[in-house]
């Protein structure tokens, strides 16, 4: 198991970067921690032309407060430096929860956050993240740059909104609301396997502890992470209890995904996982909120 | 075939330089290029932990990156984890004591991912050793050798770090 001959490119500058991406996109690859590309390339899955490793820009591996609490975090910033960064639960509580899921500790020290999202698994952890937490990416190409909502960036199985010729080149994260509770739950066969499912809930309390709005994200679920919306409508306005997780575990479950199944979960089986990540991911959303009311 | 690209990096602190191609991973690199044969290659994507190698001392898979990224960078590999010929690392003893391994193609890697655990972790549970030996396979032990091996292994560097000062006085 051999990659394909291509040419390789390793600019020293994102300005270099993005000529290259403008000159040769339709034909060339970005490299990011390469967790993902280089195996598809050893099956030969992937044969790109040629190669643009992103490693050598120092320029895009940062960690940075941003305005308005925000974080900003640049793309080729590592899974192991985001997990090693003690401040990252006050900006993102549900990517410093999801970080040591993701994969093992040989992976986390090569993969970063910007190749993850553009890669757009439908099993990865970060884009399910990104999405609940409301997360901006800032898009570059070398005429410009453009700034995209989470929401607006993944389009389907490893689809997104990224050009030929862009690079995504720095992640903003905002800190949660006040009253704001959140819990990442995953279920898979071995420590580090991806996921059978998961979900991203976040759910805010009104001061009279009535849920405000809450937000449920499932990955490995289909073809891309799902917003539960409907799940998510149910609980707005409630008191929270066990019988409205039970409620909105159900709508997840039976109407909001549509699993096609595979050799290690039927569809029967990925539904009754969300129903059972959903009642626990909710009801301990909710403790931390109420917690953070306190 | 590609032009070759000129790879320089240091290898167990001695600077090695080679030509290769693009494509060949850094497993390859070491094995072919280098003839360091003591990094295996098991899966080759990513999987097994049998290959993995430390890049600027932290663990990563040598088959999920090309040897030209490894250039201007230092690789330690298994052929380096002991201080002399015919000394041992303390977690390679531990591993011999603990009997931590069977066939031993899995044990390389399990060293390299396990060396800058320790030095993290210097006291583990066994919890935290079985997240670390994660992305680890091995067919024969069980993994439960490996664990008390990695536990020994931490009780002899706490015992080492303790007596060092008092042999220096």
């Amino acid at each position: 198991m051999k990659p394909a001959p291509f040419e390789y490119e390793a600019p020293e500058s994102l300005d270099a970067a993005l000529e290259l991406m403008q000159e040769h996109g339709s034909e060339a690859k970005l490299l990011a921690g390469g967790q993902s590309l280089i195996p598809v390339m050893n099956f030969r899955l992937a044969q790109p032309a040629m190669l643009v490793d992103l490693n050598r820009l120092a320029e895009l591996d940062f960690i940075r407060p941003g305005e308005n609490g925000s974080v900003r975090i640049g793309a080729m910033t590592r899974m192991t430096r985001l997990e090693r960064y003690a401040e990252l639960e006050r900006y993102s509580p549900l990517l410093a929860e999801a970080i040591p899921f993701i994969a093992h500790p040989q992976i986390r020290n090569r993969s970063t956050l910007g190749g993850s999202l553009s890669h757009a698994d439908p099993a990865a952890e970060a884009p399910a993240v990104c999405l609940a937490e409301g997360a901006r990416f800032r898009l570059a190409r070398a005429s410009g740059e453009r700034w995209v909502a989470a929401n607006d960036f993944f389009q389907g199985l490893f689809e997104t909104v990224l050009e030929p010729e862009e690079i995504l080149v720095e992640i903003e994260l905002e800190s949660p609301p006040v009253r704001t509770g959140s819990s990442f739950q995953e279920i898979a066969r071995r420590q580090g396997d991806y996921a059978l499912a998961g979900v991203a809930a976040s759910v805010r309390l009104r001061d009279d502890g009535v849920i405000d709005a809450a937000r449920l994200i499932f990955f490995s679920v289909g073809d891309q992470p799902v917003d539960a919306t409907a799940a998510a409508g149910l609980l707005a306005g409630e008191t929270p209890s066990a019988a409205l997780y039970e409620a909105a575990a159900i709508e997840a479950a039976e109407k909001e995904i549509d699993p096609v199944g595979t050799i290690h979960a039927t569809p029967d089986f990925t539904r009754h996982l969300v129903g059972v990540l959903t009642r626990r991911a909710l009801a301990l959303a909710v403790t931390r909120a109420q917690e953070a009311s306190a | 075939m590609t032009a070759p690209h000129e790879v320089r990096l240091t290898v167990n602190g001695t600077p090695r330089r080679a030509e290769t191609e693009p494509r060949t991973l850094l497993s390859d690199f070491l094995r072919h290029d280098l003839g360091l044969t003591g990094t295996h290659v098991g899966c080759e994507h990513g999987v097994c932990g049998a290959c993995t190698i430390l890049l600027d001392g932290e663990p990563v898979r040598s088959c999920l990156v090309f040897a030209v990224q490894a250039d201007g960078h230092e690789i330690t590999t298994v052929e380096g984890l002991a201080p002399g010929v015919d000394d041992l690392h303390v977690l390679q003893e531990a591993f011999w004591e603990a009997h931590g391994l069977q066939c031993g193609f899995c044990t390389p890697g399990f060293l390299l991912t396990l060396v800058p655990f320790l030095e993290r972790h210097p006291d583990p549970t066994e919890h935290e050793i079985r997240v670390a030996i994660s992305g680890n396979l091995c067919r024969c032990t069980g993994y439960q050798n490996i664990v008390d091996a990695v536990l020994l292994a931490a009780e002899m560097m706490r015992s080492s770090a303790v007596a060092g000062p008092t042999v220096q006085e």
